[in-house]
């Protein structure tokens, strides 16, 4: 029988697909502004309903891909924030929320995404390139998450949104890399299996 | 030199150069996709599709990057310079 259920690689993919469209129209909002990015209702709707659709998306990888408990509960706390992200988001564009202090959802979607990330690698750094490229995106959401906390004490930076859409797309970047195994700098644990490209 | 004539002149230069910015994010986003697909042909499973299941056939990370960059130009970046430039017409 074949397997219906897609290799865990190509999950990450796809959601490095999702996430590099949400960085693009980040980046745009920042250099066209929030004011003509949001002339359309659609447009404006755009990236916190992708935000909290690829929160809904990770319920079924919280229930698919389950290995262990700790994978279990970081999934599922990562899907609950990434939707609660998204779900302030659509609020604020709504009308709904108004107060900037409600960028630090996405600070804590951030924070959490990252810790879920470090918490359910439970591989050293090198042990082999999808332990390595975990670390990597659990340390780099906890720096970043520094954006969305300059977005809420500072609104109208520049700098904080600027960083805040860049982070998407270095975190894009570091999903495609995700392979199954694959040697790291030339280090890789024999436990890991055989290497493939 | 009138001063005030120069600075009106450089307001538009300016958010010509941020039209350009937002036209080019998607071709160079594609672009960047081509040429990992021409780095890295083997990551393209649909040049050796023998023997391959749906999910390897079917997410293809290169052609998907292609797609994001072709989508934001042709979905996203024409409604976004139309506003721009009502936005600059109504902001003169």
């Amino acid at each position: 029988m074949r397997p219906v259920q897609p290799p865990a690689e190509h999950v990450h993919w796809l959601f490095a697909t999702g996430v590099l469209l949400l960085g693009l129209c980040l980046l745009a909002e920042v250099f066209v502004g929030s004011e003509v990015w949001t002339r359309r209702a659609w447009r404006a709707y755009l990236w916190p309903g992708l935000a909290f659709a690829l929160g809904v998306l990770m319920w079924p990888v919280m229930t698919f891909y389950t290995n262990s408990t700790i994978h279990m509960l970081a999934h599922g706390a990562w899907a609950e924030l990434m939707m609660f992200a998204g779900a302030v988001e659509l609020a604020r564009v709504r009308g709904k929320l108004h107060s900037s202090a409600w960028s630090l959802a996405m600070a804590a979607a951030f924070l959490g995404s990252g810790v879920a990330f470090l918490v359910h690698e439970q591989n050293a750094w090198l042990f082999m390139r999808s332990a390595f490229l975990h670390h990597v995106l659990g340390w780099t959401l906890v720096a970043a998450s520094v954006f969305p906390i300059a977005r809420a004490v500072r609104p109208r930076s520049s700098v904080a949104a600027t960083g805040f859409a860049l982070t998407f797309v270095v975190l894009a970047v570091i999903l495609y890399c995700d392979r199954d195994v694959a040697p790291v700098f030339g280090h890789i644990s024999p436990l890991a299996g055989a290497p493939h490209r | 030199m009138n001063a005030e004539l120069v600075s009106e002149l450089e307001l538009p230069r300016h958010r010509t150069a941020r039209a350009r910015f937002i036209t080019a994010l998607g071709p160079l986003t594609a672009l960047a996709g081509a040429i990992w697909a021409i780095v890295q042909p083997y990551r393209i499973t649909l040049l050796h599709p023998h023997g391959q299941g749906f999910w390897w056939l079917f997410v293809e990370p290169p052609l998907l990057v292609i797609a994001v960059g072709l989508f934001f130009y042709f979905a996203i970046v024409p409604g976004l310079l139309e506003d721009m430039g009502e936005a600059r017409a109504t902001s003169r």
